[in-house]
């Protein structure tokens, strides 16, 4: 399965699951990004890492090792 | 001052004008509380409406009340009524942006649950109306069960209408509704709650739902260790029912705040393209990111590094101005040294510090409240990453180029407090401005006279790249080892932009230089007389006479013979600079005409620097140098250089001035070989090449293998009492300064060894 990191910039994706490292999932889903939510990756950094995404109205700024915890499609 | 009446605690989201509000509502009157065992300080401040004085307390900003380490702790025991130092606050002022309801409100249901009244400060309507938002606040306010005030922090409107609200709400019992979780999640709260006597429901909940929490480690440590054993049982159960840990807990809010906000809230269809797309996509582009970012970081390191210059200078000028004017009215003793040379020397090496820490930190007020700080920890993320850290620690990293104490405070930007702290020990092994000199007097002695045009700025850069690669490789062995831990989060929300606020830019600016000078200053100062007495005592020779006194009429015979010394020193100065200015193409004989004028003019003025010389090498500093001297020695240093570096700790640029005593060419100021055109050519730079081996006439005691060992533990090590004191201050511990101290003086000299056995074996 597609996780996030794998997204091109500009594109859009709905999450599917989200499996990380008990801190790191609070994070993420704090944030709102749960199953379900569509989230848009705006940019990426460049040196290639971190990537900047969107979901709701919140811009965030995630490492692609913390983008490959959550699945997408 | 008059009796508080209600106690209100703010709390929000970082970057949601939680700051803009609190400072709009307190005003002036702000004090910082301070915990034990934990590095956040708690801002608090007063304000009176209608008959009633508030005591406002600033909650960290958080995402959410589900604390991690002790340092997120505080907000939770002090809500809970915990905090032995505070009073329980009767009001919660729950601030939230109007623009991203949804995921603030998450806090605010947290908030919601701790049993205390809880009143909605609705921020940024302005900017969500912009982006086609529209709130219903009223209706919004019945939904939540909660009071919802509309306000605009930033503009100061509807500050009156939320005094009121809260006011009112604080005399209510006040028990609006809470999200409901599972009924089998409730369950095993219950049940669990049953086993902890005496804990509030609150962190019981927290205990389930924070795998690896603080809650969890801090209960453990209180009832045993079978707890851990019952919650994780509790939590296997929930996953079985389809309630796993931590999801429940998101989706049981989020559901919940979205069925309550449906028909309060109206957003456009498509999430409109803002004004934050529009500058980001040139601000986090490939190329014009990342040059706009270079230009900051220019501007930045311009700015600490020269445009404080002036203000340091004026701060220099009124000390030695003071000490002159305050040491001509007094007799020659240890009274007079010590108030001029110890404390009036040591507040204004406090207060040199100022230009710099305001400057650095108007920018990273500027940079944070404007939202560009997040874009810059992102563009450096990467990079950073590879010893361990994260964007976040490049502005403090790069400003300790300039000086380390600034650099250090910058690290409060850092939320994570291991790569927080990793960045405090690191930083000083940045060259900061103040090494300079050193690099400048060495290379220009025993590098530059007879090598390649190219060799003194090869040194010169390799002296600036030992800083960034020590700090480089301490950083990742302090990552594995000290300061081990969970990888941390590095997810980092990317806030709106928007026009900086030129009171939060004040205020912090302000801030940081009152806390630089209440808390690092009087270590500094203590630290600053303390060596001074080292150095500078005994004050009799001895015959039992004062040296003050014998400077004195050694200077008065000077005068008596024509021109007095410091007209003797200028007239050296102007002479040693025509002679460098003559060059190559000079005729040896005016050279040579030059040479003895300038010697016939230092023999004047000799005797003063060897009474100065007699002074110094007598202290106990110089006692102890002269001691440790077979230490240094391998090194290859002598007695002087060893002291020189010992008197350099309460200021490092201090260590050229003390080489000059002991050269007996007089104290010399770092400014002037900053200034000098040769700063091998001063009367320093040819005092210490002209040095001979003891018992030699023509072997010289010093040559570039000495520079090279020099230079090298002046690079890495911590010979700065100021940066020892703020690391103090940040830290809130002396362990932290020891180590630091410690380390960088082991490996400075494990270097500075290698550096000159190596270096006179090949040269």
């Amino acid at each position: 399965m597609r996780t996030l990191d794998q997204v091109r910039a500009g594109d859009k994706v709905t999450i599917q699951a989200v499996n990380a490292d008990p801190a790191l999932m609070q994070r993420l889903l704090e944030m709102g990004l749960m199953e379900g939510e569509s989230v848009e990756v705006l940019t990426i950094a460049p040196l290639g890492d971190p990537i900047e995404i969107v979901v709701g109205n919140t811009r965030l700024s995630l490492r692609r090792r913390e983008a490959a915890a959550i699945a997408v499609t | 001052m008059s009796s508080v009446n209600i106690t209100v605690a703010l709390a929000g989201n970082p970057n949601t004008g939680k700051t803009t509000l609190f400072n709009a509502l307190s005003g002036l009157r702000q004090r910082v509380g301070n915990y034990p065992g934990v590095t956040v300080e708690l801002k608090k401040g007063r304000t009176t409406h209608s008959g009633t004085t508030f005591e406002l307390i600033d909650l960290p900003g958080t995402y959410s009340l589900a604390p991690r380490s002790p340092d997120e702790m505080v907000a939770v025991d002090l809500l809970l009524g915990q905090c032995a130092q505070e009073r329980r606050p009767d009001v919660i002022l729950a601030i939230v942006d109007a623009s991203n309801l949804d995921r603030h409100l998450y806090l605010t249901t947290q908030l919601l649950e701790l049993g205390l009244p809880v009143v909605i400060a609705l921020n940024m309507v302005d900017v969500a109306a912009a982006q086609g938002i529209a709130i219903d606040a009223a209706m919004l306010e019945s939904r939540l069960g909660t009071p919802v005030v509309s306000i605009q922090a930033n503009k100061g409107a509807g500050l009156d209408q939320l005094k009121d609200v809260l006011i009112r709400t604080a005399k209510s019992a006040g028990h609006a509704p809470t999200p409901v979780f599972p009924a089998e999640f409730d369950a095993e709260a219950a049940a669990l709650g049953a086993e902890l006597p005496g804990i509030a429901p609150f962190l019981v909940r927290r205990l389930l739902l924070d795998i690896g929490g603080y809650t969890e480690s801090r209960l453990a440590a209180q009832f045993g260790t079978s707890l851990t054993q019952h919650v994780a049982s509790a939590r296997d159960r929930l996953a079985s029912a389809g309630h796993g840990v931590p999801a429940v807990e998101a989706k049981t809010r989020y559901a919940w705040i979205r069925q309550k906000v449906a028909g309060c809230v109206t957003r456009p269809a498509q999430r409109p393209v803002t004004w934050t797309d529009r500058i980001d996509r040139v601000v986090t582009h490939r190329v014009w990111g990342t040059l706009i970012f270079m230009a900051v970081m220019l501007l930045i390191f311009q700015a600490i590094f020269n445009w404080a210059t002036p203000l340091m200078d004026l701060v220099s000028g009124a000390k030695d101005g003071l000490s002159e004017r305050v040491g001509s009215g007094m007799s020659n003793g240890p009274l007079k040294g010590l108030i001029t040379k110890g404390v009036i020397e040591g507040v204004g090496g406090v207060l040199v510090f100022l230009p710099q820490i305001l400057i650095l930190f108007a920018f990273i007020a500027v940079l944070e409240d404007c939202g560009y700080m997040a874009r810059a920890a992102f563009l450096m993320d990467r990079l950073m990453s590879r010893c361990g850290l994260s964007g976040k620690s490049f502005i403090p990293m790069l400003s300790s180029l300039a000086c380390a104490v600034p650099g250090i405070m910058a690290t409060r930007v850092i939320e994570n407090r291991r790569d927080r702290f990793v960045t405090i020990l690191v930083a000083p092994l940045m060259s900061c401005s103040a090494r300079l000199p050193v690099y400048l007097l060495m290379i220009g002695a025993f590098v530059r006279p007879g090598r390649a045009w190219w060799v003194p700025g090869v040194v010169m850069f390799c002296m600036y790249l030992i800083g960034p690669v020590a700090a480089a490789m301490v950083a990742l062995l302090l990552k594995r080892t000290l300061l081990k831990g969970e990888t941390p989060v590095f997810v980092m929300e990317m806030p709106t932009y928007k026009w900086p606020s030129f009171r939060t830019i004040l205020r912090r600016v302000l801030d940081a230089g009152w806390e630089f000078i209440r808390r690092a200053g009087t270590i500094i100062l203590a630290t600053m007389v303390l060596v001074w007495a080292l150095l500078n005592f005994p004050q009799r020779d001895a015959q039992g006479r004062l040296y003050q006194d014998r400077l004195a009429e050694v200077d008065e015979a000077i005068a008596a013979a024509g021109a007095s010394r410091s007209e003797i020193e200028e007239s050296i100065d102007g002479k040693n600079k025509e002679r460098s200015k003559q060059g190559a193409d000079a005729s040896p004989e005016s050279v040579a005409i030059l040479d003895r004028e300038i010697a016939d003019l230092e023999k004047r003025v000799a005797p003063y620097y060897q009474t100065q010389q007699e002074w110094i090498s007598g202290s106990y500093l110089g006692q102890f140098g002269k001691t440790i001297e077979p230490v240094v020695r391998p090194l290859g240093w002598d007695w002087r250089i060893g002291v020189a570096s010992l008197a350099s700790f309460p200021a490092r640029e201090v260590v050229v001035g003390t080489l000059g005593i002991l050269f007996n060419v007089g104290e010399v100021d770092a400014g002037s070989l900053r200034d000098a055109e040769d700063p091998g050519d001063t009367r320093l730079g040819r005092a210490m090449r002209s040095a001979r081996r003891a018992g030699s006439a023509e072997q010289p005691a010093f040559a570039m293998p000495t520079a090279l060992s020099l230079m090298v533990f002046f690079a890495l090590c911590c010979q700065c009492g100021s940066t020892l004191a703020v690391i103090r201050r940040e830290t809130k511990s002396w362990s932290w300064p020891a180590f630091t101290f410690v380390y960088m003086t082991g490996l400075a000299y494990v270097a500075a060894l290698l550096t000159y056995q190596i270096s006179s074996r090949l040269v």
